[in-house]
């Protein structure tokens, strides 16, 4: 056993370089995306972002701070009571949160606002982790794979009520946790093939895709036309498919919303979509982007964000400021940023002795790694647009805090891996 | 499990290579978007630069650009503290007050649009002071073409905004929509000099379109070039005076000063007040003069053709004088035997003065058949045809013919028959001086100009020369005037050939237009009367030709009066004034109000009903 010599013996110093890079470039870059030249306010000010977002790094540092001095034991014993906490805060946020742009997700105290949903990602993470790493879990079975699903699923849920399906969608990442700690990729892959067929049905008239199926499950037949229970499940799979077909046109012209849909026809067909209207976000943002060029225009020389062509510069697409300004390279500084901080998460994690660390960190891995991807694709267009922010870059405190959060309670944990080690 | 670690950092991979490829493609590969990113927030400012001003003469302003003011509003920013006070201080009622608001806030909230349009400068001076009281407000200044005294409109002509045709047509790519140009006059004839060059800004707009500084420091600005102003050779005074003899009736007025070719005075009448082609109600008043069934558009000055009639004869004199077929004092029998001819003078002795002083028809049928039939062949009808080429050649160097090139649009040449002319007609040897004898008197088919019977006088006046005649003299740049040069044209007839029809024309002026005497001026002029092609000799066009004073002249002057019969009266007495003006500075009274004759000018009362 090591001799703890203090606070921040054993601390990876590496991931809190990598994050205190983020950090600030994520502050200029706020700084840049608001910058006024005619009233060229200080990145200090405090009427403006950046300012704001100085305040939100200060009380970050006591935050981790904080974390640091109290015992790493306090995640795993009290997983389950702050998973239930956010649950229950997720359910009263439905009756006694505000509404803003259409999702009561919001509890309010004067000035100050706080998204419970930002915070349940990390409760459930920890709550997921402290059931595999129980001592007769076993993935593999049937059981304990509907338990953790049930897990995920009860936040997901309320999420889902208030509306918030960006939010919602970001527990998902947390089957790749699960997924290596020996959930079946069969379930993964099923879903994703679910969603390639919705999005096909979207795309093509539904008679073809019929047609294929119809196609496809003859040629298969054909295969296995000597083993009847492999017929079987064919036939059970092409039915399925074809409900699927006729279940996605009331998924939707019912289920989903105009804005939704009119979000997810800006990257399905563009050629459908008014520029001037539901497709002005993306093409701004792409335009702020492209125009970046190789190296970008310069520090506080981009136009397209500063003069208010892009929406939601410092929060949601604060990567089009970045790209417009730092061009391609700062693209290639940034994706690399977070690939290392990916990477290095993912070696931390797997240097755990204990289950319940490992998970814990694949989590911390696979949340950042979700925010990261959809953050980006959506402003390049890969993705449709679900107000989602970019970890340790976007303005706003909430989102800042729950990244700070669980970064170093990982990093916490892994201090006192040589511990864990001793107490099992 | 263990390598299943490997599959969840190969999916990280996997995404940072697509979205570096994709953000490749987007930022280094594909450089739209750098345009529609220049696009998204570069507007650019057109500066108009200042028209170029026309002077008369004398260095008086005769075209100008006056400001009005478009006071404009940005209704987010507005702030009217009394709104009674306000709609008093713009003379609008408050009615109105609030529809110009909504009008302004429906266009945008943020940009500014214009909440009161056109104000005159002296409305301008008075609220001026007041607007800083109201916050939101600024004003535009914008400039239209003004006009001192409502003269020479159809010389000046007037500028309007370009229309799709001249655009596609405009080869040097200057125009845009919404610029004005020169249509019509010398605004169209010194389009290039008086128009300048406009400049531009480029400004930074945000998306809601509020100004957000220049692009690059003004790197790609350029300045607006004013034009250049032009001075002309009006006399604006003579020609005021001289459009003042020509209300209500038609004509046509030249007057040019024969040492410099320098025109002095043109009018064409009916015309119009040029004010009304300017500013905001241009498209109602165009509709209206366009449709005036008086013409008013029609330049008769340069564009109306007609017989000369016996102004012709001073010409004709020349022609055979210089072609030596005849003596200017030689004496023939002059015996009225041609009816068709419908001579007013007696028969007797005729000498070239005599001939000219009684305007004689006879006489001068035979002055032109010696130079159309000079015996060269012995086939009269080819003696015709080399006689009367030579005959056109000498006439088309008087100016005859052929447009004078005058700095105007739409000026017309007129028409000298000559042998091809006529060949065409009648065929080739088909025809003898006999045929075509009436040209000898000015009618016929020779047309003329009244610009080009003004240029005759000045012809004769210089004894055998004139200046190509010209509107404009200099051009001024900064200050700088610089005078543009006219050569000298030769008309090929001798000096010493001058004093006959110089004499003659003395006389004539004694003889044939009494009324156009002023005692201590001397005129010398030749009366016509332009056939109208109608029986009634009241119908006839009244054509008078002058210059004065005898000794160095300094004005020659044609003048046209429609409809107005013998040229003698209307003519000759409106010329007599605009001469004695000029030379004198006034109207010296005498035994008859001739000003008061012109102007109620019963000559036209007749015929216009």
């Amino acid at each position: 056993m090591r001799k703890e010599s203090g606070i921040f013996s054993n601390l990876d110093w590496i991931t809190v370089l990598v994050y205190s890079i983020l950090v600030i470039w994520g502050w200029v870059n706020i700084y840049a995306s608001v910058y006024d030249s005619e009233t060229a306010s200080s990145i200090f000010d405090l009427s403006i972002n950046s300012g704001k977002q100085l305040l939100w790094i200060g009380t970050a540092v006591v935050l981790i701070i904080i974390i640091l001095i109290v015992d790493f034991r306090v995640y795993e014993s009290f997983a389950p009571i702050l998973y239930v906490l956010f649950v229950v805060l997720l359910a009263v946020v439905l009756v006694f949160g505000v509404k803003i742009n259409g999702a009561r997700a919001w509890f309010q105290f004067g000035s100050f606002r706080l998204q419970p949903a930002e915070f349940a990602k990390f409760a459930t993470a920890l709550m997921l982790a402290k059931f595999v790493s129980g001592n007769n879990i076993k993935l593999s079975t049937f059981k304990d794979q509907l338990r953790s699903v049930l897990i995920l699923g009860l936040p997901i849920g309320l999420i889902l009520m208030q509306p918030d399906a960006g939010s919602a969608m970001v527990f998902l990442c947390l089957l790749i946790p699960l997924y290596r700690e020996g959930f079946p990729p069969f379930y993964i892959t099923l879903g994703l093939s679910l969603a390639t067929i919705l999005i096909l049905t979207y795309l093509v008239q539904s008679t073809f895709l019929i047609l294929g199926i119809i196609g496809l499950a003859g040629i298969f037949i054909f295969f296995v036309r000597k083993a009847r229970k492999k017929i079987y499940s064919v036939v059970f799979v092409g039915v399925t498919c074809i409900g699927i077909v006729f279940g996605a046109d009331y998924v939707f012209n019912d289920v989903l919303k105009d804005y939704q849909r009119s979000r997810v026809d800006v990257i399905l067909k563009p050629s459908t979509v008014n520029k001037q209207a539901e497709g002005w976000n993306l093409e701004q943002s792409k335009i702020a982007i492209g125009s970046g060029g190789f190296a970008g225009k310069g520090f506080l020389k981009g136009t397209q964000t500063k003069f208010g062509y892009v929406p939601e510069q410092s929060t949601d697409f604060i990567f089009s400021t970045l790209a417009e300004e730092r061009g391609w390279l700062g693209s290639l500084s940034l994706v690399g940023l977070f690939l290392f901080l990916l990477f290095r998460i993912v070696h931390l994690a797997e240097r755990q002795k204990h289950k319940f660390a490992r998970m814990y960190g694949y989590s911390v891995a696979a949340i950042i790694f979700f925010h990261f991807t959809v953050n980006i694709a959506m402003t390049i267009g890969l993705f449709p647009v679900i107000g989602i922010p970019l970890p340790f870059f976007s303005y706003g405190g909430s989102s800042l805090w729950s990244f700070t959060i669980m970064l170093f309670v990982l990093l916490k944990i892994d201090m006192h891996r040589s511990q864990v080690l001793m107490r099992s | 499990m263990e390598n299943r670690r490997y599959i969840v950092q190969g999916i990280f991979i996997f995404i940072g290579l697509i979205f570096l490829i994709k953000l490749f493609a987007l930022q280094v590969a594909d450089r739209s978007y750098e345009f529609k990113a220049e696009r998204n927030i570069i507007h650019p400012i057109i500066e108009y630069p200042f028209r170029g001003l026309i002077f008369d003469r004398n260095g008086k302003t005769i075209v100008y650009n006056d400001p009005i003011y478009d006071l404009m509003i940005v209704p987010r920013d507005a702030y009217i503290p009394d709104t009674t006070a306000f709609c008093e201080l713009l003379g609008i009622t408050i009615a109105e007050f609030e529809e110009n608001i909504q009008i302004a806030k429906k266009y945008s909230s943020v940009k500014p649009s214009a909440f009161l349009k056109k104000i005159s400068q002296e409305e301008y001076a008075k609220i001026q002071d007041k607007l800083f009281n109201y916050n939101g407000f600024f004003v535009n200044s914008r400039t239209v073409r003004k006009y001192a005294t409502p003269i020479l409109a159809n010389e000046l002509g007037y500028i309007a905004e370009v229309d799709k045709d001249e655009l596609s047509k405009d080869t040097s790519q200057y125009y845009r929509s919404g610029d004005f140009k020169g249509k019509t006059g010398l605004e169209r004839f010194y389009e290039n000099d008086m128009r300048g060059h406009r400049g531009v800004s480029y400004k930074m707009v945000n998306v809601r379109g509020i100004d957000k500084g220049s692009f690059k420091a003004g790197e790609y600005d350029t300045a607006a070039v004013p034009g250049k102003n032009i001075i002309t050779t009006i006399n604006s005074e003579l020609q005021t005076y001289a459009e003042s003899l020509f209300v209500g009736k038609r004509g046509s007025v030249v007057a040019i000063e024969p040492a410099t070719g320098e025109i002095l005075v043109m009018l064409s009448s009916p015309s119009y007040n040029p004010n009304s082609l300017s500013g905001r109600d241009f498209s109602d008043n165009f509709e209206l003069i366009a449709r005036d069934t008086n013409n008013v558009l029609f330049n008769r000055a340069i564009m109306a053709q007609y017989p000369p009639g016996s102004i012709f004869k001073t010409v004709q004199a020349l022609v055979a004088l210089d072609k030596n077929v005849i003596k200017a004092d030689e004496q023939f029998f002059a015996q009225v035997v041609d009816s068709r001819m419908g001579d007013h003078a007696p028969s007797g002795y005729y000498d070239m003065a005599k001939g000219l002083e009684f305007s004689s028809n006879t006489y001068f049928l035979e002055v032109m058949k010696r130079v159309v039939n000079q015996g060269k062949s012995s086939n009269l009808f080819i003696d015709s045809e080399l006689g009367l080429a030579e005959w056109a050649e000498a006439i088309k160097k008087f100016g005859f013919g052929s447009p004078l090139g005058l700095d105007l649009p739409g000026e017309k040449g007129g028409n000298i028959p000559d042998t091809a002319y006529y060949n065409k007609i009648y065929g080739k040897h088909r025809w003898a001086y006999s045929g075509i004898r009436s040209l000898a008197i000015g009618q016929g088919e020779v047309l003329v100009t009244p610009l080009q019977v003004a240029n005759l006088a000045a012809i004769i006046a210089n004894r055998g020369y004139y200046i190509r005649p010209h509107l404009v003299k200099a051009i001024e740049v900064n200050g700088v005037t610089e005078n543009l040069n006219f050569e000298k044209i030769s008309t090929g007839s001798h000096d010493e050939y001058y004093d006959a029809i110089h004499e003659g024309m003395a006389r004539a002026v004694k003889k044939t237009a009494p009324r156009a005497i002023i005692n201590d001026i001397e005129i010398l002029g030749k009366t016509g009367t332009a056939e109208n092609g109608v029986k009634d000799e009241s119908l006839d066009h009244s054509v008078f030709m002058a210059f004065a004073p005898k000794e160095n002249p300094t004005i020659a002057i044609a003048v046209y009066v429609e409809n107005s019969g013998f040229g003698g009266r209307a003519a000759g007495m409106t010329a007599s004034l605009i001469i004695e003006k000029y030379l004198r500075g006034y109207i010296k009274k005498n035994w008859y109000n001739r000003e008061e004759y012109v102007i109620k000018g019963d000559f036209i009362d007749a015929t216009d009903n």
